[in-house]
């Protein structure tokens, strides 16, 4: 009995992890290839959820569904954001990047409070109580098609940066700036994409996530710290182990909620990212010494 | 130039810096006598964050550590004071010569994990991040502290002002922090004109070769971590014994920690007067807003925050150095010729 509970409850944090995982290989795509620390990263993912929640509120249109379109207009936010104002902060010294995005998260934050109002929203969709019986395991609904959305979307964004000419242009960038201006490729066109992709995979997150918890605008800074976390415990810059840091973040997250208290289950995965950050800085999940 | 002429100019800016801190300090001095409740109640709003600010500029700007967790000390400082006055009665000057070492320790362990294991940029800045967040939670759940529900000084109406307990009107709060922030100002700037502030400028500039000209970085970084720590306990203290009130939520938040490194940051990172005259002009500013904003009729909780977002987003675009650099240029007050 009580290891079907355990059970449960680490498929619901995996299911979770999932979602974390693909806001997390939007962070490591921004950080692989631009060398940005995107401080508004769980900023951007509020956008996300709150467009999702206006449009569930309003036309009644489901987040699962309107999960491309939400990502689509995430992604030309994204575009705009690295063209418009980060560009210019490329050669800037590594703080100054970091407290520029500082600056952007705090004007996110306050903004959807200011226009939204510090209450919870959710979506109450028509499954949000179904769940499948698989053996002894009840699975709730919404964090499957969650879970299963993220991981085709992070399958997507695979595809894309291994078989696709701009993917590959992309990683080329990553992998030697230098290499990549001398065979003539638009650098800079190419960051304000690899952004662009980056904000598109937490705006997908976002979306799938308001199935999974009530939205605020305080969310944001809590999200970007989860993000990190997930990223470092990964690997920054290393995208499958983003999606694995995900998944292990969210398993952990779970457990520690059923064995302690919910409420203070982020203190251990801020004690992996300590742990992680000390005694093995290239990530769990990384072959690469960094 | 000639070595008397240059030797002269640089007399001029010393005597225009003496002259300039002077008329600040007297005008301080003065301000009691001067405004009304709530604009001493702002002043002290803009010292504390001066104060944060000098503490936080010993580690960012003279030693190059980007710290994002500075909540924790300040944090530490409020809760060991706070604590050992309601459970022991133990006065909050004693309490503080318990809260710096308390607090101070914490910076050393952090720093010493840190720097020991080569932790170093950004990846520093989210280690100290991940400390503050840690004990936020900890905290939170600490029913020594009350946990969640937050920690409460007793509040009695005192006839007099005893500044040995802290306990007393607004005007006694605002000496006690203007000394702090004149004993810090004066502290940042013997530390930067000492040896070790000049090996921490080696640091911030280049750490490799400061390595190599045979500085002791660790040494000079853990000086660094441990002096900025215990000054920044000092502002926690006060903070306790001035809202009475403390929750983990607000002490250990990372808008704490944010909140203290936008003055210096405004102001001018690695400067003296960088931290102080980037709090008056942010808190100034922002206190302006608010009441513009409440004569207008208007409530608007977030206003503030993102007012802060765009100061601190146009002076990273328009000007990376700070304010200060900049105008002490034009006024004649900065040694250095360009």
């Amino acid at each position: 009995m009580t290891f079907d509970v355990y059970l449960n409850v680490a498929v619901a944090g995996i299911l979770t992890g999932l979602v974390y995982g693909l806001m997390a290989l939007g962070l490591s795509v921004i950080f692989g290839v631009v060398r940005v620390i995107n401080f508004a990263h769980g900023e951007m993912m509020s956008i996300a959820m709150f467009l999702a929640v206006v449009l569930f509120s309003a036309f009644h249109l489901d987040p699962l569904i309107m999960l491309l379109p939400i990502a689509a207009v995430m992604f030309v936010f994204g575009y705009v954001l690295q063209a418009g104002l980060i560009n210019p902060f490329m050669t800037r010294p590594e703080h100054s990047q970091f407290l520029l995005l500082v600056a952007v998260g705090i004007i996110i934050v306050n903004v959807l409070l200011i226009v939204f109002g510090p209450d919870a929203r959710t979506v109450q969709t028509s499954y949000a109580y179904d769940s499948f019986q698989l053996g002894p395991v009840l699975v709730d609904a919404s964090k499957a098609y969650a879970g299963v959305a993220a991981i085709v979307f992070a399958a997507g964004l695979f595809a894309f940066f291994r078989f696709s000419l701009v993917g590959k242009a992309i990683r080329a960038c990553a992998d030697n700036y230098t290499g990549a201006l001398v065979v003539g490729l638009n650098v800079n066109r190419l960051y304000a994409l690899s952004f662009a992709l980056g904000t598109a995979c937490v705006g997908a997150a976002g979306s799938m996530m308001t199935l999974i918890v009530d939205v605020t605008p305080n969310l944001g800074p809590t999200y970007t710290l989860l993000a990190f976390v997930i990223v470092i415990t990964g690997g920054l810059g290393s995208m499958a182990g983003a999606l694995l840091g995900g998944v292990l973040i969210g398993l952990t997250e779970a457990l520690a909620g059923l064995l302690f208290t919910p409420s203070a289950k982020s203190m251990f995965a801020f004690a992996i990212l300590v742990l992680v950050l000390l005694f093995r800085p290239q990530g769990l999940f990384s072959k690469r010494a960094t | 130039m000639t070595a008397v002429a240059i030797g002269r100019a640089a007399d001029g800016v010393r005597r225009r810096n003496a002259v300039l801190l002077v008329v600040l300090l007297a005008a301080l001095l003065a301000a009691p006598w001067l405004v009304n409740d709530y604009l001493l109640t702002v002043m002290i709003v803009i010292l504390y964050s001066a104060f944060t600010g000098q503490a936080w500029n010993i580690m960012m700007g003279f030693a190059g550590q980007l710290s994002l967790g500075h909540a924790l000390y300040a944090g530490l400082g409020a809760y060991v004071s706070a604590v050992l006055f309601t459970k022991f009665g133990i006065d909050p000057w004693l309490g503080f010569l318990v809260s710096v070492p308390v607090a101070a320790l914490s910076g050393a362990i952090i720093g010493f994990l840190a720097f020991r294991f080569g932790v170093s940029g950004v990846y520093f800045a989210i280690l100290t991040i991940a400390f503050a967040e840690f004990a936020r939670i900890g905290f939170d759940h600490l029913s020594l502290v009350n946990a969640a529900a937050g920690l409460f000084l007793p509040v009695a109406q005192y006839g007099h002002n005893d500044l040995l307990r802290l306990r007393g009107d607004p005007t006694m709060f605002y000496y006690v922090i203007l000394a702090a922030t004149v004993v810090a100002f004066a502290l940042c700037r013997f530390l930067i004109g000492s040896r070790i502030g000049y090996y921490w400028l080696a640091i911030r500039e280049d750490e490799q070769a400061a390595r190599s000209a045979g500085i002791d970085t660790f040494r000079c970084k853990m000086y660094a971590v441990t002096i900025s720590a215990a000054i920044t306990s000092f502002a926690g203290v006060f903070y306790a014994f001035f809202y009475n009130n403390l929750f983990p939520e607000q002490v250990f938040g990372i808008g704490r920690s944010i909140e203290m490194i936008l003055g210096p940051v405004i102001g001018g990172v690695g400067t003296l007067f960088g931290p102080i005259l980037g709090s008056f002009l942010l808190t100034g500013l922002a206190e302006t807003l608010d009441s513009a904003l409440a004569a207008a009729g208007l409530d608007v909780p977030g206003a503030k925050e993102v007012f802060y977002g765009v100061c601190l987003l146009i002076v990273i675009v328009a000007l990376p150095d700070g304010v200060w650099p900049p105008l002490a240029r034009r006024l004649g007050l900065d040694k250095d010729k360009r």
